[in-house]
């Protein structure tokens, strides 16, 4: 009987060339021609040596001006090529080596004839990606059970606040503890709409997304206003750890970091264990994948449903306490979208944690270049520089993940009728 | 162990889905429930493992009432269920989906995954099952993936293995096999029932048959003597002829010509491989396969619904390769397709509607930019007349319909017209057996006046009543093309299982 399964598995392996794919390759060779010409025009205009300043006082430079020629005319024979007869299996390859060329080129660029800490920045990188980090295992944790929760923003946000208000009147870990009770119950919130009433579980997060905005706008305008006092508390400072700080350029980028950091990279770790290792996670994946198939066993889908969704607003707002431990304070919408920027780190992770890690960490890169960049004075106008990385979220988005798939079951509420 | 259903009565909104339905299943027989679909079987047995609850009735384990309130109890009292649409996890290991509810667990609720794939491996070997328990599940064929079914019963130890519509996703050969998986459960103290519509296998495989006709038990059968036309009788309530009556075909010029067509997804695997085929006017073609060998994708591409990657198709000598699908419609293209709820109909729209999908932008449908719903009823009252739609009104909407006739509205909107080539997908689908009858005969007429009709359907049954000839779709290739009075069941059943013939077009 093993004929047909072999023969199965030799189709799969007799992979020609499909439409989509075509047009795919074309559009990326388009791609690096624009990128191409974008290195030639503009980031050949500043000459001298940019120097990248690394840990302990090392450093190198760059001749800006020749690097920017030699790596247009790179990308130029690329596109040529991509466009001529494509790259095959390199293809995926070939667009991450772009983008890390071309990024360094344009900071090569921006720092000539200057000197800028390069080291520092890439660890402001994992630094910002640990908010990113929590909202996506929340993201994680919700769509593997088969509920969509593009609620993470408000999530996020409602921590913060909350952690804020929290922190500043009693103290900062009791005010992390009340924002993960608070996020958690409004994601109990949209678990019981999306679960009980079977509401349109992106309308629900859609609504609970505005309404902590709204709600936290008022309660910051008419309570931490009121005194000082309400709004602020002492910042966490980085916690090297002994040994592994001390490695050169690795060291000072992972291992001098908040306990945020520390605990996202935890957290991950755990999951990505429990989602493949335990009961918990075996019955998780079921009933995103096939809650029926679950149900039939004798799985309560709805109640694993249900408190994965509430773990996971905990977790957010384990996350959206980050914005006070780091800021010191709240603001009026903190959190800024990267709630919807944790959403895109769950589809560039394909819903895998490692994944995710993975896809945080580059955003927390583009925020931290963004910041870089404001302060280098490039002549580039601040609100392009601010939308940097917002724009990198939609080409990783529709270049690098193509088409992935997501939970068979998310987004559709169960009924065992 | 005896099982026994006594008095179980169900009613939905509308209709008694079951109506004093009585039955008994001892260990080691294999008990059929023989009907048409929307008798009433899948909620008798829904009921049995806990799904919906009866309205009136009860459930005896050897002899005492026992009471169901969702699956996990009908599995602790030793039920299996072997559904349909199987209930596997596709991204699942074969060993995972066999624990799933019940995983063995060591610390921190680990799962003890050498003790599953131990024991997973055990009971394969034990039934003659042959199953690898890492094998990831959407790689298996679909016969291989009904035994992981059955160890998973086997794994909660299950006393009486309930089969519902087992045989329908099976190639001829996959159902010997199953067969045989039936007799060592039997062999090994296990009662079986099993749910079908199939007479022949009721017949071939069990030792008590019970029909069931609109929720009631119409009465019990022996295998042994009964014969498949009063077995039908029982079923349906009249007689039926099980034969369709043809004339030779009478093939002439070639009306449509598929030459080096090729079909992939979107990842690039190739679907249809590079088919060549020609149906001739007044000719059947049957395309025989098991359901996911490049069958629905040929038929989309025909029709204008997928782009291919390579190939032309020429109807009666012009390309119509880059046609759009109204086009081809209008070329005189009729389809009816495999899935009439998704592709077919409008559910929520009425009869008058639905037929009017087809051409409601010209006369005399339309005038202008308005529609014409007094034509068009008019229309719609002929139609239901001539293709004997059993409705109240016109108005009717065709999800309230039976799927007879719900497949007759789709049958009148595509053949009611002058016609070159008809292709029919899995045209008798879930229809009790009068409308197969009346729509097998539509397509002999069909023939008969001169149209090239193309069938494919997955029942072989229905393939060898109405071919002429028969291509049978392997994989995404043509591997056999056959005359049908020159082959026979088990040939083409055969070659449906890849186990001969190659890439022959």
């Amino acid at each position: 009987m093993s004929t047909p399964t072999e023969v199965y598995r030799d189709a799969q392996l007799a992979v020609g060339r499909s439409l989509e794919q075509i047009k795919r390759s074309r559009n990326l060779g388009i791609v690096y021609l624009i990128l191409a010409a974008i290195t030639a025009w503009r980031l050949t205009s500043h000459a001298g040596t940019a120097t990248f300043n690394l840990s302990g006082g090392h450093s190198f430079g760059v001749a800006a001006t020749p690097l920017a020629w030699v790596v247009a005319g790179s990308l130029a024979v690329m596109g040529g090529v991509q466009l001529a007869r494509g790259l095959g299996k390199w293809q995926t390859a070939a667009l991450a080596a772009v983008a890390v060329v071309f990024i360094f080129t344009l900071l090569a660029w921006a720092a000539a004839p200057n000197s800028f800490a390069f080291v520092g920045m890439l660890s402001q990188g994992v630094t910002y990606s640990a908010p990113l980090i929590f909202g996506a295992m929340a993201g994680i944790m919700c769509e593997r059970s088969g509920v969509v929760n593009i609620a993470i923003e408000g999530l996020l946000l409602s921590g913060a606040f909350t952690s804020a208000l929290v922190g500043s009147v009693v103290n900062f870990w009791v005010g992390v503890g009340a924002a993960m009770v608070v996020a958690a119950l409004f994601a109990w919130f949209l678990a019981w709409l999306a679960i009980r009433f079977k509401v349109d579980q992106v309308i629900v997060g859609f609504f609970i997304n505005f309404f902590v905005l709204g709600l936290t706008s008022f309660l910051g305008n008419r309570i931490l206003a009121v005194d000082e006092a309400y709004n602020q508390v002492r910042t966490l400072v980085p916690w090297k750890i002994p040994g592994l700080h001390s490695i050169p350029v690795i060291g000072p980028i992972l291992f001098e970091q908040t306990i945020f950091v520390y605990i996202a990279f935890a957290l991950v770790a755990f999951l990505a264990w429990a989602f493949a290792k335990t009961r918990w996670g075996l019955r998780t994946r079921a009933i995103g994948e096939h809650p029926r198939a679950a149900d039939t066993l004798g799985v309560n889908v709805n109640q694993l449903r249900y408190r994965n969704v509430i773990a996971a607003g905990a977790v957010a707002g384990f996350g959206g306490s980050w914005w006070t431990a780091n800021v010191g304070r709240f603001n009026e919408n903190i959190t800024n979208g990267r709630g919807f920027i944790a959403l895109a780190v769950v589809i560039v992770g394909r819903w895998s944690p490692a994944g995710a890690l993975a896809g945080a960490l580059v955003f927390g890169f583009f925020d931290a270049m963004e910041a870089k960049l404001s302060f280098l004075n490039t002549g580039i106008p601040g609100e392009f520089v601010q939308m940097l990385p917002y724009l990198a979220t939609i080409i990783v988005v529709a270049g690098f993940v193509g088409r992935s798939r997501a939970p068979r079951a998310a987004g559709q509420a169960y009924d065992s009728q | 162990m005896e099982l026994e259903l006594r008095g179980i009565t169900k009613r939905f909104p509308g209709v008694v889905a079951n109506d004093n339905v009585n039955l008994t299943v001892r260990g080691g027989e294999v008990l059929a429930l023989l009907g048409e679909n929307g008798a009433g079987k899948s909620t008798l047995m829904n009921i049995l493992y806990g799904l919906y609850r009866a309205d009136e009735g009860e459930i005896l384990i050897d002899g005492e009432t026992v009471h169901f309130a969702s699956p996990r109890d009908a599995i602790k009292a030793g039920i299996g269920m072997v559904h349909q649409h199987f209930m596997l996890v596709p991204n699942f290991s074969v060993a995972d989906n066999v624990i799933l509810g019940v995983e063995p667990t060591i610390s921190l609720g680990r799962i003890n995954r050498r003790s599953a794939r131990k024991r997973v491996a055990q009971l394969s070997r034990d039934f003659g099952l042959d199953l690898d328990p890492d094998a990831l599940t959407e790689t298996l064929a679909v016969g291989i993936q009904q035994r992981i079914e059955i160890v998973k019963v086997l794994f909660r130890d299950a006393k009486v293995v309930v089969f519902d519509e087992p045989t329908a996703v099976l190639t001829p050969q996959e159902i010997e096999d199953f067969f045989r998986i039936v007799e060592t459960l039997t062999a090994a103290g296990r009662g079986v029932v099993f749910i079908t519509h199939k007479l022949k296998e009721a017949g071939r495989i069990a030792d008590r048959i019970v029909v069931l006709r609109r929720g009631k038990t119409v009465g019990e059968a022996d295998p042994k003597t009964a014969t498949p036309a009063q077995l039908a009788e029982m079923m349906v309530g009249r007689p039926v002829e099980l034969v369709v009556s043809k004339t030779e075909a009478e093939g002439s010029t070639t009306m449509l010509k598929v030459s080096n067509l090729a079909v992939t997804d979107p990842d690039g695997r190739l679907l249809v491989n590079h088919v060549n085929l020609e149906v001739r006017a007044g000719e059947i073609v049957g395309i025989a396969g098991v359901q996911g060998n490049g069958q629905s994708e040929l038929v989309e591409t025909l029709v204008g619904l997928r782009r291919p990657i390579d190939g032309t198709v020429t109807l009666d000598g012009a390309d119509i390769t880059h046609l759009t699908p109204r086009d081809r419609h209008r070329c005189g293209v009729a389809h009816i397709p495999e899935d009439r709820q998704r592709d077919g109909l409008v559910s929520s729209f009425s009869i008058t509607e639905n037929l009017a999908l087809t051409g409601y932008y010209e006369a005399p449908l339309s005038k202008g930019v308005n529609m014409n719903w007094e034509g068009a009823r008019t229309e719609a009252e002929r139609l239901v007349r001539d293709f004997d739609i059993r409705t109240p009104s016109t108005e009717t909407t065709t999800g309230k319909l039976s799927g007879g006739n719900q497949q007759k509205v789709i049958v009148a909107r595509e053949i009611s017209r002058p016609l070159k080539l008809a292709i029919a997908s899995q045209p008798t689908r879930g229809v009790d057996v009068g409308s197969i009858e009346y729509i097998h005969q539509r397509l002999v007429e069909l023939r008969d006046k001169g149209v090239a009709v193309l069938v494919v359907s997955t029942e072989l049954d229905e393939i060898m009543a109405l071919s002429d000839r028969i291509l049978v779709m392997f994989d995404g290739d043509i591997i056999a093309d056959l005359q049908r009075s020159e082959t026979s069941h088990n040939d083409v059943g055969l070659y449906m299982a890849g186990a001969k013939g190659e890439h022959i077009s």
